[in-house]
This record gives C-alpha cells, structure tokens and sequence, in this order.
C-alpha cells in the first residue's frame, strides 16, 4: 500500500478525532507499545465472514499463532475457522517465490474448499519484498472464477485501527455493490409490514450476541442485508450498498466505511449502540426514525415497550444483590458511555471509565451520565489501572482481556467486555447475562480466599 | 528408516507451526527478573502475548520494538536501542532477550550492532544483560527458536569456573518440557541429594501461582543469569531434547562438565536410564519414594496394555515432543499411525514410524483418517480435526487455549508417566473400541409377534417427516 493510500485512510472526517491525534498514526513507542498491528485488525475485521477462505500471506508468525482464535459466531459455514497461511520459507523469501506460491495457494483453496470469495491479507515481508499481491489476485480470481479480494494491511503500516479501515476500505473497493440483493420470497411477506433492508457496521457477534438482537429486528421486518461482519456470507456483503440505513455499531473502527456507502450510494448512517436498555431501544428507534415508516415506528414503539418491561422483571432480583457495588470501567470509545449507562441501569455506580479512545462527544456523553466531576482514565497501562482500582475502592474492574489477568493477580474482580468475551451482552437479553455475569464474579468466595493470608503465616500476624 | 516426507502444497491449511520468534520468547520467559523484547512490527508480539496468555492463563511480559513505516525503510536499529531504554528505565530487568522476526531478518537490521551502540550510550543500564537471537518466522518452529534462544544465552554467559559444586547439577530443559514436567524432574533430582538448576526454568515462573505482588511487569520466577554464569560448577549436566543439541554441545565446549543426553523423560526406559544416572552421580541408591512410584507406573501399565496395545494413535507435534509421545506411546505398544511435525529434525530418525509427514492439521486429519487412527494426541487445534474424525483427542503440547492445567500437567517421570497412561487408557475406552454390535435376527422367535406392529411404525417413520411440513 502507499504511503499516500494510507494517509488518506487516517484523514477521516468522519471521525471526532480527526482534527487532533490521528488514531492510525500516533506512533507507537519501542519498548511500551500494546496491541496490535494493522494485519491483526485487518484480519479481525473480516474474519467473521464465514464462507470465505481467509488465507494469510506471509511467514507463519502471523497465522500461526492467530488462526481460529475469534470468539465471533457463524450460524452456519465454518470454513472461516479454517486456518490458511502460505507460511513463507527461506527460499521464497530469498527467490521471490512467495507470489507463485501465493497463486497456487489461491487454486488450492478454491478446488479443496469451494469457497464463495478468497481473501488475501498482505503481511510484513511481502510487503517489504514488493510482492504485487494485487496482481496476483486479480490474475487467480480471472483464472479461477471466485472473486479474490487483496487485504494490504502489513503490520508495520501501523496499528490494529488502520488495519480496521483498511479491511473495509478493501470491501468498499472490492465487494459492496458488486450483487444486487434477492428479492424477500412471498412466504416472509406480512400484511402491513413492508421489509426494509438495513446493514450492521462494525458488528461481529462475539459470543453470538447478536442473536439477542436479530429476533427483534426480524419482528420489525428490518433485513440486515449484510454485515461488517458477524455471522454473514460473502454474498451478503455484495449487496450492503442496497440499503436504507447502515448502522455503525459501537465502534469507529470502520467509519470509513459509513462515510464512503454514504457518498457513493446516499445512505444515511447512525452510531449505535446495542449495550444496555437505553442504548438498545435507541437503536431501534433510530432505524425507524430514519427508514420513516409510520407502522414500523408504530410496532418498534410496542416492540420496546414490551420488551423494557420484560427485562425489567427479570433484572429486579439481580438489581438487589448489585446495588451499590462500585465499578471501574475501562474501554474504549462508544462503549465508555454505553456501558456506563447499562451498568447505572443495573444499580451499580460507575466510579471511573476509560476514555483513550473516545472522542469529545463521547466525553460529553460520559459527563451527562456521571456527573461533571466524572474520573476518567487516559492512560490505561495496568500499574495505573490497578492503582485506580485501589484509590476509588471499586468492587470490579470491567476491561478488555488483556487486563484479566492483571485484575487476577491483583486479587481484583473482573468482567471481559472486549472483543475476546465469552458472554453476550447485547440486546436485552444481553443485559440479563451480564447481570448474572457481575453477581457470579462480585459474590463469588474465592476473593476472600486469595485475600487472607495462610493460618500458619508467622509474618502475616505479624 | 524413518522417511521424512516434505511439504507438497503451496497453503498451509490450519498450521501446526507455531514460530521460531515465540518459541525464543518462552526461553526467556522461564528466566529470572526477564522481559523478551521481539524486534518487528506490534502484531508479532501482540499475536505471541494473546498466545501464551490462551495458554498458560497468566499475563505474560512481552515487548515489541514497534517498527513502523520509517524504521522498516529507514532501519530499525534505533527502535531497538529505544525499546531498550524504555524498558531499562521502567521496570529493571536482570535479562532482555531480542528475539528477531520475519519483517527485521528480511530488511537486514543489525541487531548486535544496535545493542553494542545501546551499551555505549547507556552505561547505567550495564546491569541488564541484553542477549538477540535471529528467529526469522520464515524457517524452523517453535522449538528451534526455543533451541537457539538457549544456545544463545550460554554462547553469552556462561564463563569458565575454577570452584566446584558437588551438588550441583545442570539440566537444560527442551520447549516439550510444562512446567509439571520440570517440577517432576527437580524433585526427582532433589531425591538425590543433588541440587538442580534448570536453564531455562518455566516451572519457577510459567507454574501459574499466585505472587504476593499486585503487579509484574517481569517474571516472577525462574534461573537467575548468575545461576547459567556459573553453569560450570555443576558435576553434571543433564540434557533433555535432541534439539538443544548445539546448545549442550556448546556448554560442554565451554564448561567441560560431563553431560547426559535424553530425548524426553517420558516412559520406563527413558525414567530408567535418568535415575541410574542420578544414583551414579549422586552415588546414592534410588530413594525409595521413586521405587515405589516404579512399581505403580508398571501396575498401570499392566492395567492400561489392554487399551493401549494396538492402538492406532496419530499425534502432531514438534519433533521433540513427537519422539517424546511416539516413544511413549509404543511403548505400551500403540502404534502411531500418522505423525506430522511443522519443521524437519535430525531427531526425526531415530522415531518410532515409518514416515513423518512435514506439514499441517490438515495433512494430521488425513493421514489418520487413511490409518484408521483412533486417537489423536495434538494441540487445541486438533479439536476441530478430532470431531470430524469421530476419535477422542489427547491435548498436548502448544497452544492448549479450551481447557484449564493442560499448559502444566506433568507428563516425564514415573508418576507423570502412569498418569498419562491412565488418560490414555481411558480415552481409548471411551471408543468402545471391539464393541459388537447388536443384531437382531429375524428369524428370533421373539420378532413373530409384533412383525406387524413394527411394520406400521416403520411406515408411520418414513412418513412423519413429509407431514411435519403442513402443520
């Protein structure tokens, strides 16, 4: 990729941030960098695309300890979990065999896999050699008839976020709006309610939890056309131009994305969310309000009456043994306020949130929330964040994976948020699974064990 | 004569190989007061740190010297001289080891020279001892880099000593060895009187346990630099791996301490031949603790030859470990129907088998699937593998992300042995294998009766599907 490509992809106008630190290209420092690179977050975001072939071009480093590790659900191919790497040699490093190797690569997914598209992720050392990775796939997909998708996301072109907007950059350029969307079959047609078709950004069902949503939306006859990209097909992805509103869902990471479907095919788009109850039924009531259908504003209006209600008998047991319990939330952009607002709704007090990702009206929202004095915590490495913990005495960390076993070692208890989650919390069955979550954490007895010191400890009395 | 057959396809189809870069990192990992810093781009360590954190349930010290668009043109020796600082003056290592990657190899960084210029600039930093290791991802596996890391650390401290220990012994510990594996082999060297240092020792910092600090930014355990420095004190060096071969070869050289040689101590002869060593080294007889344990190890394995003799078993694995569960196996007289390893060894000959396939899981599920395998014995990823194979899985070696302790159970030794075997034995009941199946004659005057009945229900069955469909 050039250098100019790249620059373009983190001038976002889209994005709150785009005015001050750029997040793609904050230099990360040697020696106290975290994360990812943008081959993780290309691959990341893709991955859950489940009849495609994900084949990764490179040495096996990148492959090799990364493959079938996405907590994300497919409901049905799992030809996504399989891993495929050219797994680069010596020699083909050193007489530039890797992009004939790539090519054959290529043929032998195709004819062993049957996939509906191949994707190919550039890595480091192709890019540092020049493999023109482009070419190649363009050559195998005329050769093999299935579309054969570059995904040039090296890892030394920056962080996992530009790898995010590569990723749907490469979907923009290469897949949206290359099918045209079937039309709904009589037998799912309802009198009264007119099908519309809607896509998800940045929504990868992680633990499932979209199908805490999807049986809503299919009550309202909203159709995700497709995803970007939990539990979709590539076919799906061919069509997400066709939609009346696309959903940005929790995340910046693909805004790009949003932005360009909006000018190249005039779709309106919103950032939502589908954590906690407010956040959920605002959602819906987004999608309505811009689809502007009377009946379906109309039967969403039900929708979340009968459902807030719902959720608000089976939280009331779960509400009484929360209350009061002081949490410290640490993550990143849209979630820093959503999940303020579905832990506040649980009886917990939110004593801190992290905030290294969000932008100034994630800010704004955070303090309509918390209050104008609300703690929040820009630098998250784990010595502070324990530190924080400790001075604001809060009962539970609630932070991404790479923080669980900090928390442990602290004797902390801890709730994964983040994308390597194993529960799902979206919807509003999701708010009961991440009730019952915090209570099994909070009351569990082994914080009492790990906190007192053995009996027969001579320095411990002391 | 084993045949190594090569890889014959151009993808690699849910690899087996993990890289040379991480399996140097978990060397360093089993150091004292250590931090592995591995030179290429944030995903490199970021994938290794996800790794081993899957595996061992732990937060695992790792750092990256972050390079980027300008330091992969431009060079990448001032990342690395940054990257050390950085960490220097944050938390103090005793040792940083600077695995290389794929992406630094390839554009030609010179990392030696970048830790000579770090030394001249950094004189307060003379107390942390910076050790590189070329690791490209792009030949060998896990276990090589794992090997050279090794090798790498004794090329770089150990020196010649004048004064003894007579109770000291050496053991360089192969990447097939858990931390069980470890503690086993101390304690069974302890028994003797004798005092181990295990280089590199994962059992004093992988082990999982729980320290009494909140936070670690290093490891919490393991040889101390001093404690390989003096490596030539010892009376003996135990050596546990064909593929620490360079590294054994290189410490004798230096130390010219006597020396051991084992592929793995796993299974009767191999704990056999390690205990009569100990008891000549140590001139002591055999405790009677591990007589005991010899006597429930054959017990077991007079319990377990039932299930185990002939069954048809493919494991995947790196060459170390392979020989180590081929030995094993066979052993008992199992016989290892398919065997896959990610990277040739010279090691590789002296297996158990017929032919060793270099390649994948999808070579595994193959191959076994054309032996009528009945077990599997490989990482987390043959799962998925197992499943479709309909046979039982026996999880070991890297990574082990779906169950918990699989990263410490103890294999080596004669307790570790006997309880392997017990698994063992117990997933191969599980197949029911030698079942007979039941047949119903039809002549069984017990059919006469109710012929007529059946008859009804069979067409009701073949039917209800079709009317599912109105209701």
């Amino acid at each position: 990729m050039k250098p100019q490509d790249i620059a373009e992809l983190l001038d976002e106008p889209a994005c709150g941030h785009n005015n001050k630190e750029k997040s793609g290209c904050a230099r990360p420092k040697p020696g106290a960098a975290a994360g990812g690179c943008s081959f993780d977050g290309a691959q990341i975001a893709l991955l859950p695309i489940a009849d495609v072939a994900h084949i990764v071009h490179g040495p096996i480093a990148c492959a090799g300890s990364s493959w079938d590790n996405r907590g994300t659900r497919s409901s049905g191919p799992t030809l996504w979990r399989v891993g495929m790497t050219t797994d680069l040699t010596e020699q083909d490093v050193i007489m530039g065999r890797s992009e004939k190797r790539l090519f054959h690569s290529i043929k032998q997914a195709v004819q062993d896999y049957s996939p509906a598209a191949v994707f190919v992720y550039n890595t480091c050392v192709p890019a540092l050699i020049g493999d023109d990775v482009d070419a190649v796939c363009k050559e195998a997909e005329e050769r093999w008839g299935v579309p054969v998708v570059p995904v040039d996301g090296a890892g030394f072109y920056g962080t996992k976020n530009l790898g995010n907007r590569i990723a749907g950059e490469a979907m923009v350029k290469h897949v949206i709006g290359t099918r045209e969307p079937d039309p709904v079959p009589d037998h799912l047609k309802r009198d009264g309610i007119d099908v519309h078709d809607i896509t998800l950004i940045g929504e990868y069902n992680i633990a499932g939890e979209l199908w805490h949503v999807m049986p809503l939306l299919d009550e309202l006859g909203l159709r995700v056309l497709g995803s970007l990209s939990g539990d979709t097909r590539f076919a799906e992805v061919q069509t997400m131009h066709r939609a009346e509103v696309n959903m940005m869902v929790c995340s910046k990471a693909m805004i790009n994305v949003a932005r360009k479907l909006q000018e190249k095919y005039a779709t309106p788009w919103f950032e939502g969310s589908f954590y906690g109850t407010s956040d959920m039924s605002t959602a819906l009531r987004k999608f309505a309000e811009i689809i502007d259908d009377v009946s379906l504003t109309e039967r969403t209006e039900a929708l979340i009456e009968r459902e807030e209600k719902h959720l608000d008998k089976q939280l009331e047991p779960w509400r009484d043994r929360l209350r009061g319990k002081r949490v410290l939330l640490y993550t990143g952009g849209v979630k820093s306020w959503s999940v303020v607002a579905a832990l506040q709704d649980l009886g917990l007090e939110v004593v801190a949130t992290g905030t290294k990702k969000s932008t100034e009206e994630d800010k704004a929202r955070i303090r309509e929330l918390m209050g104008q004095d609300a703690v929040m915590i820009e630098d998250g490495n784990p010595r502070a964040l324990l530190d924080t913990v400790a001075n604001l005495k809060a009962d539970i960390l609630i932070a991404g994976g790479r923080n669980m076993y900090t928390a442990l070692k602290a004797r902390v208890p801890f709730l994964d948020i983040n994308q390597e989650r194993e529960f799902a919390y979206a919807g509003y069955e999701g708010m009961v699974e991440l009730a019952r979550q915090l209570a099994l954490s909070l009351e569990n007895p082994v914080w009492d064990a790990v906190r007192k010191p053995a009996p027969w400890d001579m320095e411990g009395e002391a | 004569m084993v045949e190594l057959v090569k890889r014959n396809k151009a993808l690699s189809v849910k690899p087996l190989k993990s890289s040379q870069t991480i399996g140097a990192a978990l060397a360093y990992l089993g150091l004292s007061r250590a931090i592995p810093m591995l030179h290429g781009s944030q995903g490199c360590t970021a994938f290794g740190k996800v790794f081993f954190v899957r595996h061992f349930r732990e937060p695992i010290p790792l750092q990256t010297t972050a390079m980027d668009q300008v330091s992969t043109v431009m060079g990448s020796e001032d990342s690395i001289r940054e990257g050390l600082a950085t960490i220097c003056s944050k938390s103090k290592p005793d040792i940083i080891g600077v695995p290389t990657t794929g992406l630094t190899e390839t554009q030609g960084s010179d990392v030696r020279m970048a830790i000579k210029e770090f030394r001249d600039q950094h004189p307060e930093f003379e107390d942390t001892v910076v050790i590189p290791v070329d690791t490209p991802d792009f030949t060998g596996c896990f276990e090589t880099g794992y090997a050279k890391a090794v090798d790498g650390l004794i090329e770089a401290l150990v020196q010649p000593v004048t004064e003894k220990d007579a109770s000291r012994v050496n053991i360089l510990a192969g990447s097939h060895m858990t931390p069980g594996d470890v503690e086993e082999i101390k304690d069974m060297v302890d028994m003797f009187g004798l005092t181990p240092v295990v280089i590199p020792d994962i059992s004093a910092s992988l082990d999982g346990h729980l320290p009494e600090n909140d936070f670690n930014p290093l490891t919490t355990g393991g040889t101390r630099v001093e404690q390989i420095r003096t490596a030539g004190a010892a009376v003996a060096t135990f050596v546990i791996g064909a593929s620490l071969k360079p590294a054994a070869d290189r410490l004798k050289d230096v130390t010219g301490v006597e020396d051991y040689r084992f592929d793995h101590l796993m299974g009767l002869d191999a704990v056999d031949a390690f205990v009569a060593a100990l008891a000549k080294i140590s001139g002591r007889p055999a405790p009677a603790k591990l007589k005991r344990q010899r006597t429930q190890l054959l017990d077991a394995m007079l319990d377990a030859h039932f299930m185990v003799g002939q069954a048809r078993i493919a494991i995947a694995a790196d060459p170390d470990l392979l020989k180590t569960l081929a030995d094993w196996v066979s052993g008992l007289g199992a016989e290892v129907v398919a065997a896959v390893t990610p990277a040739g060894a010279q090691s590789l000959k002296t297996l158990p088998v017929e032919s060793v396939k270099v390649g994948d899981l999808e070579d595994l599920e193959m191959l076994a699937k054309g032996a009528d395998a009945e077990l599997l014995i490989g990482n987390s990823h043959c799962v998925q593998s197992a499943g479709r194979l309909g046979v039982p899985l026996l999880r070991a070696g890297f990574p082990q992300f779906d169950i918990l302790g699989g990263f410490r159970k103890t294999w080596a030794g004669y307790a570790g042995t006997r309880d392997a075997f017990f698994e063992l034995a117990n997933l191969m009941l599980s197949t029911h294998k030698g079942e007979v199946e039941a047949y119903d004659s039809v002549y069984a005057q017990r059919n006469y009766a109710n012929s007529d009945q059946r008859e009804e229900e069979h067409a009701h069955r073949t039917a209800s599907p079709g009317s599912g469909l109105h209701h």
